[in-house]
């Protein structure tokens, strides 16, 4: 038994400093010790919610006439347009997510200006085929093109592109699976479109030719050799996924589907700083009047009990920072609701411990018997809240309602954690503790 | 202590608080927000902290153009007005900054735009419609989780059940605080009285069930009793905990944010608070009773003479 208490602490103290690692910091960054160079890195920022931050959310629907339904795979790749076109705005952690079938949500936290992400949202997408020479640019770079340019530009430092041709002259695109290895996307082009194709890369050879969506370089490839029947592949270092969403936004530079606004709402930073600041002082006074309450009602398992929910919070805490959950005002409520929970599992240990112990078992005997008594009904009204949180992050995302999805997200990991806590930790620090000290005064130490 | 003897008298008290709510809904009808009804919404305060009258601005909306415009002051010092949907987007953007303006000049203050709200008719009715069924997946949801937990002792699926009735009268508890609610402060019924509304529906069965887990054990080892007394004995053994969890812990980290966590919060805290509230003593004074009616078949006594149901 001692061996395998001190194999649990060793597990407990091992997750406390993963946890707390993950609370303190803003990237997680694992190094290679023998070579120096970066395994992996994860931003694990907390992120906030329109609510707490301002900004604006925009509901898009899908604009079909009626009886016309529209599969899956279309509404993602408008949501991939959707989501590359707003990022080119700069504004960061924008979040455009699937809501139900017809339906994209987009995020756009901090954002003030509501009418360029509008405009940006209702445009439709344009593809173009840059002459980059040979210096090409980052992927990535918003570069200036000279198609559809009619004045010059105020800033003539700038580069200007050269636009080969445009999106219109795609006849076809699809991912194939290349000669060597990897995947490579293969291209037709319409009887124009191949006719400048042959002239262009006839004379470029060796040469970029940058695919631009919407001014934003998408990808680099290089003219290998001159392509004069209309039929090229491009070539990279792609996985399945990145030759897909590249063909995804060659073939539809516009929107796949016409979509309309449905939804918008805007929450000045003012709103949201202010809820922010007095949601988490209410939460710190709520936190510790229930502390109080619990040290001096249960004595000394409150006490270990109040020590594990901060164990409980720092965990929970950097799980949401890791996954990411965004935290949102009802999301905040959801977390404070769930440590009534935790605590509620240990209430639940607690007063079966004391029937126990005015039963007159012994101490030792008084926690077993807790733990192995109160479990059942611990169990069992945990996962009817767990279920029915579920439930409700099912509803929550086929809506874009999220702030029931933030709140029941938050909700359901908190009353997994605590079951975690309630029952291993708390048990294990309050054996150690009991052993430690043999307490024999049962009135001053259990509250009988 | 006999709590399961008065079982009526709870039903009477908690009917006591679910009647007028329903009254008034009959009256006045749902207080539903732009969320449900669709429509626009703005939100703006004041720099000086005076707010204009709502008929002054109201005057100011329909010579902008808007029509059968709602203005009401909140609680908080702000100023509401709710309009129909603006079907154009570009509309409304302008609409917004336009109104801006025209309010600093008419009432020469600094107006801030704390929120500005726009939702279609189309997601109105629909998140109304996923809602009742979110709901009601869930409550089917439990009632197979209970019947299958509780498998191994008489009439598992009446437990189930009990814990869906008692569930139903938290909800209409909600309900009528919210009508009550809206009467005296203006609340509304929107996104996040949903939220709360789903959150004492989970948290509601919870409560139930660590009740009927001690029912389960006692009704194995306590077998000789009538089944009145055992529940009442368990419903006794489970109250310490009622309390301790719901009052000491969940209720005073609510009050906590009713009262300190800001006006978004305020309302979503105080429906949790007395949702939650609800959820305990429906477990103890709804549920447990309802079991001990249909044990012993108590309706046949109903219609009789009055003075022998209660007794």
């Amino acid at each position: 038994m001692t061996r395998n208490l001190t194999t649990r602490l060793i597990f407990i103290v091992l997750i406390l400093a993963l946890a707390l690692w993950v609370d303190f910091s803003s990237t997680l960054t694992i190094t290679n010790p023998f070579n120096g160079k970066t395994i992996s890195q994860r931003n694990v920022a907390p992120r906030l919610g329109l609510d707490l931050q301002g900004g604006l959310q925009v509901v898009l629907e899908a604009d079909l006439p009626a009886g016309q339904t529209i599969d899956r795979s279309q509404m993602e790749v408008a949501r991939t347009i959707i989501e590359n076109r707003t990022n080119a705005l700069g504004v960061s952690e924008n979040v455009v997510q699937l809501a139900g079938d017809t339906r994209i949500v987009g995020e756009f936290p901090g954002l003030e200006d509501s009418e360029s992400v509008i405009a940006i949202l209702r445009k439709t997408g344009l593809l173009e085929f840059v002459d980059m020479g040979t210096a090409p640019v980052a992927v990535g770079t918003v570069i200036q093109t000279d198609f559809g340019l009619t004045e010059i530009p105020e800033n003539p430092e700038q580069t200007i592109y050269h636009t080969v041709m445009t999106g219109a002259d795609l006849q076809s695109v699809q991912v194939i699976t290349g000669q060597m290895s990897g995947y490579e996307i293969q291209f037709s082009l319409k009887g124009d479109g191949t006719d400048i194709f042959a002239e262009h890369t006839s004379a470029h050879v060796n040469q970029y030719l940058a695919i631009v969506l919407d001014k934003e370089v998408i990808s680099t490839p290089v003219i290998n050799s001159p392509i004069t029947d209309g039929e090229g592949v491009i070539q990279g270092q792609f996985t399945y996924e990145s030759a897909n969403a590249l063909a995804i936004q060659l073939r539809y530079g516009s929107l796949p589907v016409p979509l309309k606004i449905v939804e918008t709402r805007v929450v000045g930073p003012t709103l949201g700083e202010d809820s922010l600041q007095k949601s988490l002082i209410a939460g710190v006074i709520g936190m510790i009047i229930v502390m109080l309450f619990m040290g001096l009602y249960y004595r000394l398992p409150g006490i270990v009990a109040d020590v594990v929910i901060l164990f409980y919070a720092a965990i929970a805490f950097a799980i949401f920072k890791y996954i990411p959950v965004t935290l949102t005002l009802p999301g905040i409520a959801g977390f404070l609701l769930s440590t009534g929970a935790a605590l509620d599992a240990n209430i639940l240990i607690f007063e079966r411990m004391k029937e126990e112990l005015r039963s007159g078992r012994t101490i030792g005997q008084a926690v077993e018997q807790g733990w192995a008594r109160a479990w059942s009904s611990i169990r069992d009204s945990n996962i009817a809240a767990i279920i029915t949180s579920l439930i409700l992050f099912w509803f929550g995302s086929t809506f874009g309602a999220t702030i029931v999805k933030g709140f029941s997200l938050t909700l359901a990991l908190g009353v997994a954690i605590s079951l975690f806590t309630a029952i291993f930790v708390t048990r294990t620090l309050l054996t150690v503790v009991l052993n430690a000290f043999k307490p024999k005064n049962l009135t001053r130490w259990f509250g009988i | 202590m006999n709590i399961l003897g008065k079982r009526y008298l709870f039903f009477i008290i908690s009917l006591l608080i679910i009647l007028p709510g329903m009254v008034l809904f009959i009256i006045y009808g749902a207080p539903l927000s732009i969320d449900f009804t669709s429509g626009s919404l703005m939100e703006v305060s004041f720099s000086s902290g005076n707010l204009p009258a709502p008929g002054d601005v109201i005057s100011l909306l329909n010579e902008s153009g808007i029509k059968d415009a709602e203005v009401r002051t909140t609680a908080d010092n702000t100023l509401q007005i709710r309009a129909a949907f603006l079907e154009d987007v570009q509309d409304q953007e302008t609409i917004s900054a336009q109104l801006q303006t025209a309010m600093e000049e008419r009432f020469s203050d600094t107006v801030t735009i704390l929120r500005f709200e726009n939702v279609g008719p189309t997601i109105g009715q629909q998140v109304t419609r996923r809602a009742a069924l979110a709901v009601g997946v869930a409550a089917l949801a439990v009632i197979l989780y209970i019947t299958v937990v509780f498998r191994r002792i008489p009439h598992a699926f009446r437990y189930g059940v009990c814990a869906i009735i008692a569930m139903i009268h938290d909800v209409a508890i909600v309900f009528s605080i919210v009508a009550i609610g809206a009467r005296l402060f203006g609340w509304q019924m929107d996104a996040l009285f949903l939220t709360a509304l789903l959150t004492v529906i989970g948290f509601s069965t919870q409560d139930k069930i660590v009740v009927f887990d001690r029912i389960r054990e006692n009704s194995t080892v306590l077998r000789r009793l009538d089944f009145e007394t055992l529940a009442n004995h368990s419903i006794v053994q489970t109250l310490q905990r009622s309390i301790n969890t719901q009052l000491m812990t969940v209720e005073f980290m609510l009050l906590a944010l009713a009262l300190f966590g800001g006006v978004t919060l305020r309302e979503f805290a105080v429906i949790l608070l007395v949702g939650l509230l609800s959820g305990t003593y429906s477990s103890i004074f709804i549920a447990a009773p309802i079991l001990v009616i249909w044990e012993k078949k108590e309706w046949k006594n109903w219609f009789r003479r009055n003075g022998e149901a209660t007794a």
